[in-house]
């Protein structure tokens, strides 16, 4: 019980970390700090096939694309852009209101205070995928045709242009 | 195991939101207080990691693993979208020779 | 043979694609053969359907031929057929129509011979036969009114002919609304017909009609606003002015429809209906009225107009009020027969003056002619038998029909028949007036027209030696008793108004009476006509040109009365300005001002608000965000 605390308190720490450290390639990496911190809460859960994916995607391919973006456009500290101290202080207040209307929110609605009530086996890989192969097999085919569009896109938006021969 | 369903009902509902909330909250302050593109991406991924974990702890809860299935496509979009949006701030660097927002502001009448 | 008499208005018709379609593609030859030929061969129909018409009448029936086509639509009680009725009166209409239509074709194809649209005119001719020939064969108003609109559009098409004339054009537009405000009164007519018999076939409305009470307020209504519609249509006061200035058209059409036919087609309702008339003596005093005034204003206007065509249009105007006059005291025989002689000399006389016009090279003035007799013989002699017949001289043909009208409006009214035989005196004046203009004295033209002064070539001519023996004989199918005559035609007609003949007068004035009426008017219009050859021929005088001041009476008739003024200060210019007053004030200002007030607050709203699209994406997302803010608090406190 303690640790989720304790993760809880090291996912937030880590976040703040990620949002306001000027070096955009400590930002990358205080970024995976977080999504390790998020995968142990998914493991805290019982979710351990979403634990497996989220170590696999995030943390290994998109945190990795992050990174290599940004090696490969030879960002730093030193060409970083940053705003002005006062919008920085707006930002801040506006991301604070959000919090506390959904805290609010959360008091107004006054939910249960919830404790486990069904299997908590559900985050199982056996489970999980007798749903997804069975309940959700269109929108997991879907999802597959997705990802191709999206990496050819990619391909195609990354692509230097190859500059048209003008005619006379 | 037994271990594990302790840890989770010593745990109130409540808290994961709670928990959950600030992560967003700290992303769309990212989003608001960066000019890096790229940061700001990461900003989102952070959102959308925070909206993950509450759905899968709300599925736990609930013991419908519906939730959880919906987090993997989730993971699935996010996979796609950051390679999209990569590929996008990678043709603007080399049309701008900057990842800066502020340098976007084409978007007007 | 009978069932075919839908044959008659359809070969036209098919002659009118034909012209339509070709156009001016095709040689003129062939297009005026097969312009002249579908006429034809519904007159030889019509010929046919005339002679079984006859044969049943010899036999004693009533000869009528009812062809029911197809039901056309049925809403409510409402049953309208399209079907086709020919009876003795609709088969006589037909010959005019298909005969003297025939002839005027035939005239045609040399007059129109270098026009440019020639094609266009056939067609134009050949949709007129069509509708003509609808509107007297519908047994039902409703056919009826299909023909009566058909006309009046060929009307507007045919006056407007060469449109790039402006005034031509604006007289058709003329003739066009004047005749829509006569059929706004058939329109609603037709709906008080069908409120109170329920029907619009012919049959089922008279026979309702017969058990009426005399002096029905409705069939008051009724009968006032079929006249209204008359008077639209075959130019009676107060919309008569369109009919002179529908001479802007060409002269076939003008001898085809306004004097021999479609003029007419008022006459020809009124006498279809003239159960219903009989039956509502207050209309029939309000026609003779305005029949007689119509008749005495034009004929009193043509005395000293100088246009050709303009004296013989408003004298068809004249001619009209005395049809009008004879339905008006109940003499439906008379007023139709008429019709009939009408045609035959108006028609004569308007293809005389085309003649006339022809050969001065497109000259109308008379004060331009003179002298024309030696040059263009047959016109002459041919014009001058149609002068006799319209002026009332016997034996020809106008005559025995004006002299029928005439006795009837003596005994209905002595006054009537007083104001008549005035306007007779004037017909006989203006119409000797013209002959003498045109024909005699010296040559008042140019040296250029003069060479080339020629008598038209044989189909002109033909059509007038025709339609002058006709003029001659015409007369004779009507004979009253009193000349030792049968009054044949009124025996042939005797069917159609049967149902009527209860309440109508009959004829009851002892022959010597009779006798003294004839010699009357035939004495006066020989005088009027020796009037005329002292003044104009011995004395040579000459109309005055326009630009001269004229006095007094001569100045009203000159200037038509100022009818055409009158209106237009009480209908047109008011119209104008208020027109004006709207366009200025409510348009303008009013609509325009507040849509363009809408228009520019948004304009200016816009600017305003485009500021804060700075295109700087990071202020969209703060404003993203406070919005999320807003929506999340708004929804909470809701709850």
């Amino acid at each position: 019980m303690s640790l989720f605390y304790f993760v809880a308190f090291v996912a937030i720490f880590f976040a703040l970390m990620t949002i306001f450290t000027k070096n955009p390639v400590h930002s990358v990496l205080y970024l995976v700090v977080t999504f390790f911190t998020l995968t142990v809460h998914y493991i805290l859960l019982n979710a351990q096939f979403l634990a497996v994916v989220n170590f696999i995607v995030y943390m290994g391919a998109i945190m990795v694309l992050f990174l290599f973006v940004l090696m490969l456009l030879n960002l730093n500290e030193d060409t970083e852009p940053m705003k002005s101290n006062l919008v920085k202080v707006m930002g801040v207040i506006a991301g604070m209101c959000l919090f506390a209307t959904l805290l609010g929110a959360l008091r107004v609605i006054e939910p249960s205070n919830e404790i486990v009530t069904g299997n908590t086996d559900i985050g199982l890989v056996k489970h999980l995928g007798n749903v997804l192969f069975n309940e959700f097999l269109l929108p997991f085919e879907i999802s597959a045709i997705l990802l191709l569009i999206a990496m050819i896109g990619a391909v195609l938006l990354a692509k230097k242009e190859v500059k048209e021969i003008k005619k006379a | 195991m037994e271990n594990i369903v302790t840890q989770i009902q010593g745990v109130p509902l409540n808290h994961y939101i709670i928990f959950c909330s600030i992560i967003f909250a700290i992303g769309v302050t990212g989003v608001l207080i960066r000019r890096n593109v790229i940061i700001i991406m990461m900003s989102i991924e952070l959102m959308l990691n925070a909206v993950n974990l509450l759905l899968a702890a709300f599925s736990a809860y609930r013991g419908d693993p519906t939730g959880q299935v919906f987090v993997f496509f989730i993971m699935a979009l996010a996979a796609a979208e950051v390679a999209v949006g990569l590929a996008i701030i990678i043709m603007v660097y080399r049309n701008t020779k900057s990842v800066d927002i502020e340098s976007l502001s084409k978007l007007r009448w | 043979m009978s069932e075919l008499i839908w044959l008659i208005p359809l070969i036209p018709f098919i002659g009118f694609v034909i012209n339509g379609l070709m156009g001016n593609r095709v040689p003129k030859a062939l297009t005026a053969i097969v312009g002249c030929g579908v006429v034809l061969a519904s007159f030889v129909l019509s010929l046919f359907v005339y002679f079984e018409i006859a044969a049943a009448r010899e036999a004693g029936a009533s000869g009528e031929i009812y062809v029911h086509l197809f039901d056309w639509f049925t809403v409510g009680k409402l049953h309208v057929a399209l079907s086709f009725l020919a009876d003795p009166l609709s088969a006589v209409m037909l010959l005019i129509i298909t005969g003297v239509g025939f002839l005027i074709h035939l005239y045609s194809c040399s007059y129109m011979a270098s026009d440019a649209g020639f094609g266009k005119f056939f067609a134009y001719l050949n949709l007129f036969i069509f509708f003509m020939t609808i509107l007297v064969l519908g047994s039902n108003y409703l056919v009826m009114f299909i023909g009566w609109e058909g006309v009046g559009l060929c009307s507007y098409l045919l006056i407007g002919f060469w449109f790039k004339n402006a005034s031509y054009a604006s007289a058709a537009k003329k003739a066009f609304v004047m005749n829509r405000i006569g059929d706004l009164g058939f329109l609603i007519a037709m709906f008080f017909i069908l409120e109170t018999f329920g029907s619009l076939e012919y049959g089922t409305v008279f026979a309702a009609a017969a058990s009426m009470p005399v002096g029905s307020s409705m069939l008051l209504i009724i009968t006032l606003l079929l006249f209204v519609a008359a008077t639209g249509k075959s130019a009676q006061i107060p919309l008569f002015t369109w009919l002179p200035d529908a001479m802007a058209g060409p002269t076939p059409v003008s001898a085809l429809i306004h004097a021999a036919t479609m003029v007419t087609a008022g006459i020809y309702m009124v006498v279809r209906s003239n159960i219903l008339f009989t039956l509502s003596p207050v209309t029939m005093e309000i026609m003779a009225v305005v029949g007689l005034a119509t008749a005495l204003l034009a004929a009193f206007i043509a005395i000293t107009q100088t246009d050709i065509k303009k004296v013989l249009a408003y004298s068809t105007v004249s001619q009209l009020g005395y049809m009008f006059l004879g339905l008006g005291v109940g003499a439906f025989t008379g007023a139709f027969f008429h019709v009939l002689t009408h045609a035959f000399f108006k028609a004569l006389l308007f293809l005389g003056a085309g003649s006339v016009i022809h050969a001065m090279h497109d000259e109308q003035d008379m004060r331009q002619m003179g002298g024309l007799r030696k040059a263009l013989p047959i016109t002459f002699i041919t014009m001058f038998i149609g002068t006799i017949a319209i002026s009332g001289i016997p034996p020809f043909a106008g005559f025995f029909s004006k002299d029928e009208i005439l006795a009837h409006a003596f005994q209905h009214q002595p006054v009537l028949w007083a104001i008549g035989f005035l306007t007779a005196l004037c017909t006989a004046f203006y119409m000797f007036r013209l002959l003498y203009l045109t024909f005699f004295g010296k040559f008042r033209g140019t040296e250029e027209q003069k060479k080339h002064l020629h008598e038209s070539p044989w189909q002109m001519t033909v059509p007038l030696v025709v339609l002058a023996v006709l003029s001659v004989i015409g007369g004779f199918i009507n004979i009253p008793e009193a000349l030792g005559g049968h009054h044949s035609l009124a025996a042939f007609l005797a069917p159609i108004f049967e149902a009527g003949s209860a309440h109508a007068e009959t004829l009851s004035l002892s022959h010597s009476t009779e006798y003294l009426l004839m010699g009357v008017s035939a004495g006066g219009a020989l005088i009027m006509a020796f009037v005329a050859y002292n003044r104009y021929v011995r004395k040579e005088t000459l109309p005055t040109a326009d630009t001269q001041a004229s006095k007094g009476l001569h100045k009203l008739s000159f200037r038509k009365l100022y009818v055409d003024e009158f209106y237009d200060a009480l209908v047109v210019q008011p119209l104008n300005r208020l027109s004006v007053g709207f366009y200025k004030y409510v348009d303008r200002s009013g609509i325009d001002g507040f849509v363009n007030g809408v228009g520019n607050f948004f304009i200016g709203a816009g600017k305003g608000v485009r500021q804060w699209q700075s295109g700087h994406v990071g202020f969209y997302i703060m404003m993203m965000v406070i919005s999320v803010i807003a929506i999340l608090l708004y929804a909470v406190f809701s709850i």
